[in-house]
C-alpha cells in the first residue's frame, strides 16, 4: 500500500453557532483503503463529512486533501479536485430523472466520451437503475435510490468517496448489496471513507477504522483487530 | 362570440405578460426561498432604459431592444451580487433576505425618481395600433405579437430547463442546493443566472406592457409586479409552469371582468382568485410541497 495521504485531518474543530460539535480531531485516509468512522447518533459523524466536503467551515484546523488545502474552499471546488460526498439520507434530486441525476455527478467532468463510458459500467452493475433510466428517481425504492447516490458520486470520477450511513433504513438483504456495491468502487481504485451505524459490517469491510465519541476520537487502529476489541465489542456491536 | 374571443385574446395578451413577470418571481424562490420584491421594480428599470435608448439617446428600435435586454439582465446579475449574494451563502434568515429585497426595491424606486423626476414621461409606442385580421376576428396587433413573443419565451425557457446542462443545474440547485454543491455546481452563478433570466424576461414583459399602457414612471412596477407575484403563488411559487399558468389565469379572468362590464371589479378578481386559491390549495396549482408558506 503506498504511504501516501490521501486525506488528513488535523486539529479540527467545528461549531453550530456556541455548540462545540467537533472538538479537536485528527485522522488520516490512505490511498486505496477503506476507512471507517463509528459512532453513535449525534457523535458528529455527519459533521466531519460536512466539513471536508465545504457545505460547512471549520472553526480551526487544517483538511488536506491529495496535497490541496480543503479548510476553506467552497464545496463546488472540493468536488472539483475529485473529493465526492454521497450525503446522509442519499439526497438525489427526486424530480429529475435517474439519468440526469447521473448526469449532474458528472457535471464537472470534460470527457465525454469517458462519461458515457462510466454510464454504461454504471448501467450494468446496476441494471435496476438502466431499467428505470427515464423515471424520476423520487419513484425509487430506497435502495434504488442509494445506489443512485452512490452511482452519481461514481460519476464525478472521484479519487475519493465519503459515504454517510449508506445503508441506512435498507433491508438486511440490501444492506448486503449496498456494502458489495462499496467494495466495488474501491476495486476501481476509489479511496472511500464510510460512515456506518452498521459498526460490525463496516469493520468487515474496512482496513481501518476510527471511533468517534460526542465530537473526539476514542479510538483507532486496524478494523480486524477493533472488530475484538471488548470495549468496541460492548459499545457498537450489541455485546 | 366574436367580442369573446377577441376579449380571450386580449386576457392571453395581458395574460403573458404576467407570466413572463411571474417567471422571474417564482425562479428566484425556487433556488433562494426569496419573494424578490424588487422584481416589479425591474419592469419599470428596463421601461426607463428603452425610454432613455429610443427618446433621449435616439437610437433605432432594433439596437434599443437588445440594448435595453442586456443592461436589465445585467442589472440583475449586480443586484443579486451585491445584495443578496453573501446573505444567501451565509444561510440567513429568509426574513433578512425579504427586507434586503425590499430595500432594493426603494433604493431603485428612489433612484429613478431621483433621475426623471416623479411626473410620468410619455413613451412613443412602436408598434402601429391597428388590427390585424385572424380567421374573422379583428385582434390588436399589438396583443397577437405579444402572445406570440411570449409563448416563444416561454418554450425556450422550457426547453432551456430541461435540455441544457446550465438548466438541469438550475433545477438541481433550486430542489436541494447542498446536494447542487456535492455535485460541483457552483450554486453563487446559478443564482446570478436565474435573476439574469428573470430580469431579462422582465423586461420583455415591461417593453410589451408599455407598448399598450404608454406613460411610464418610476413607481409604475408595483402594481404589475404584485398581480405578476400573484400569478406566480396561484401557479404555485417555484414552478415555472405554474407561473406560465397563473398568469395566463389571471390575465383572462381580467379581461373577462372587463367584458362583462365590470371593469372597476378587475383587481377585486385578481385577489379574489388568489384568495380562493390559498384556501383550496395553498401550494397552488403546480406546487408540492403543501408545508411550504407563501
Ligand atoms: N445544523 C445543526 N445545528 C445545531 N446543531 C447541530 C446541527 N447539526 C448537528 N448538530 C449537532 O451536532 C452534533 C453532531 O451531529 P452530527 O449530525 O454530525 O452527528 P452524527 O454522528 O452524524 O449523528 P447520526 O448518527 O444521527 O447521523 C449533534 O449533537 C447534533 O445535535
Ligand atoms: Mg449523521
Amino acid at each position: 500500500m503506498s504511504a501516501e495521504k490521501m486525506l488528513s485531518v488535523k486539529d479540527l474543530h467545528v461549531y453550530y453557532g456556541q455548540i462545540h460539535a467537533i472538538k479537536g480531531i485528527d485522522f488520516e485516509v490512505e490511498q486505496n483503503e477503506i476507512v471507517t468512522l463509528i459512532g453513535a447518533n449525534g457523535a458528529g459523524k455527519t459533521t466531519i463529512l460536512h466539513t471536508i466536503s465545504g457545505l460547512i467551515p471549520a472553526k480551526e484546523g487544517e483538511i488536506k486533501f491529495c496535497g490541496n488545502n480543503l479548510t476553506a474552499m467552497a464545496a463546488h471546488n472540493v468536488t472539483k479536485l475529485g473529493l465526492s460526498h454521497v450525503p446522509e439520507g442519499r439526497h438525489v434530486f427526486s424530480e429529475m430523472t435517474v439519468l440526469e441525476n447521473l448526469e449532474m455527478g458528472a457535471y464537472t467532468r470534460k470527457d465525454r466520451s469517458k462519461i458515457s463510458e462510466d454510464l454504461d459500467f454504471i448501467f450494468t452493475r446496476l441494471p435496476r437503475l438502466k431499467e428505470r433510466r427515464k423515471q424520476n428517481a423520487g419513484t425509487l425504492s430506497g435502495g434504488e435510490q442509494q445506489m443512485l447516490a452512490i452511482g452519481r458520486a461514481y460519476m464525478a470520477k472521484p479519487k475519493m468517496m465519503l459515504l454517510d450511513e449508506p445503508t441506512m433504513g435498507l433491508s438486511p438483504l440490501l444492506v448486503g448489496e449496498i456494502f458489495e456495491i462499496i467494495k466495488l468502487v474501491n476495486q476501481m481504485g476509489v479511496t472511500i471513507l464510510l460512515v456506518e451505524q452498521n459498526a460490525k459490517l463496516a469493520l468487515e469491510i474496512s482496513n481501518r477504522a476510527y471511533v468517534l465519541e460526542t465530537g473526539r476520537m476514542v479510538m483507532n487502529g486496524l478494523s480486524k483487530d477493533l472488530l475484538n476489541d471488548e470495549r468496541v465489542k460492548d459499545a457498537y456491536l450489541g455485546g | 362570440m366574436d367580442i369573446f374571443i377577441l376579449q380571450l385574446i386580449n386576457g392571453l395578451s395581458l395574460g403573458s405578460i404576467y407570466a413572463l413577470v411571474a417567471l422571474g418571481y417564482s425562479m428566484v424562490y425556487g433556488i433562494v426561498k426569496l419573494i424578490n420584491f424588487a422584481h416589479g421594480d425591474i419592469i419599470m428599470v428596463s421601461c426607463f432604459t428603452m425610454y432613455t435608448a429610443m427618446e433621449i439617446a435616439g437610437l433605432p428600435l432594433l439596437v434599443s431592444i437588445p440594448l435595453t435586454l442586456i443592461l436589465t439582465a445585467v442589472l440583475g446579475i449586480i443586484i443579486e451580487k451585491l445584495a443578496y449574494d453573501r446573505l444567501i451563502s451565509k444561510g440567513v434568515e429568509r426574513i433578512s433576505l425579504l427586507i434586503t429585497a425590499i430595500g432594493v426595491s426603494i433604493f431603485l424606486q428612489s433612484t429613478f425618481q431621483l433621475i426623471f423626476k416623479a411626473d410620468s414621461l410619455r413613451y412613443q409606442a412602436f408598434l402601429p395600433s391597428k388590427t390585424i385580421s385572424l380567421f374573422g376576428i379583428e385582434p390588436s396587433l399589438k396583443s397577437v405579437v405579444t402572445i406570440i413573443v411570449s409563448l416563444v419565451l416561454m418554450l425556450a425557457l422550457t426547453l432551456f430547463v430541461k435540455l441544457t446542462k446550465v438548466g438541469k443545474a438550475m433545477r438541481a440547485a433550486s430542489e436541494d442546493a447542498s446536494a447542487a454543491k456535492l455535485m460541483g455546481i457552483n450554486t453563487s452563478n446559478v443564482v446570478a443566472f436565474t435573476f439574469a433570466i428573470g430580469s431579462l424576461l422582465a423586461a420583455v414583459a415591461g417593453i410589451l406592457y408599455f407598448e399598450s399602457y404608454p406613460r411610464i414612471e418610476p413607481y409604475m412596477g408595483g402594481m404589475l409586479g404584485l398581480k405578476a407575484f400573484v400569478a406566480a403563488v396561484i401557479g404555485g411559487i417555484g414552478s415555472i409552469p405554474g407561473a406560465m399558468a397563473g398568469g395566463l389565469i389571471l390575465g383572462v379572468a381580467e379581461a373577462m371582468t372587463v367584458s362583462i362590464g365590470l371593469s372597476s371589479y378587475s383587481d377585486a378578481v385578481v385577489f379574489g382568485i388568489l384568495i380562493i386559491m390559498l384556501v383550496l390549495k395553498p401550494s397552488g396549482l403546480f406546487g408540492k410541497n403543501i408545508r411550504e408558506k407563501v
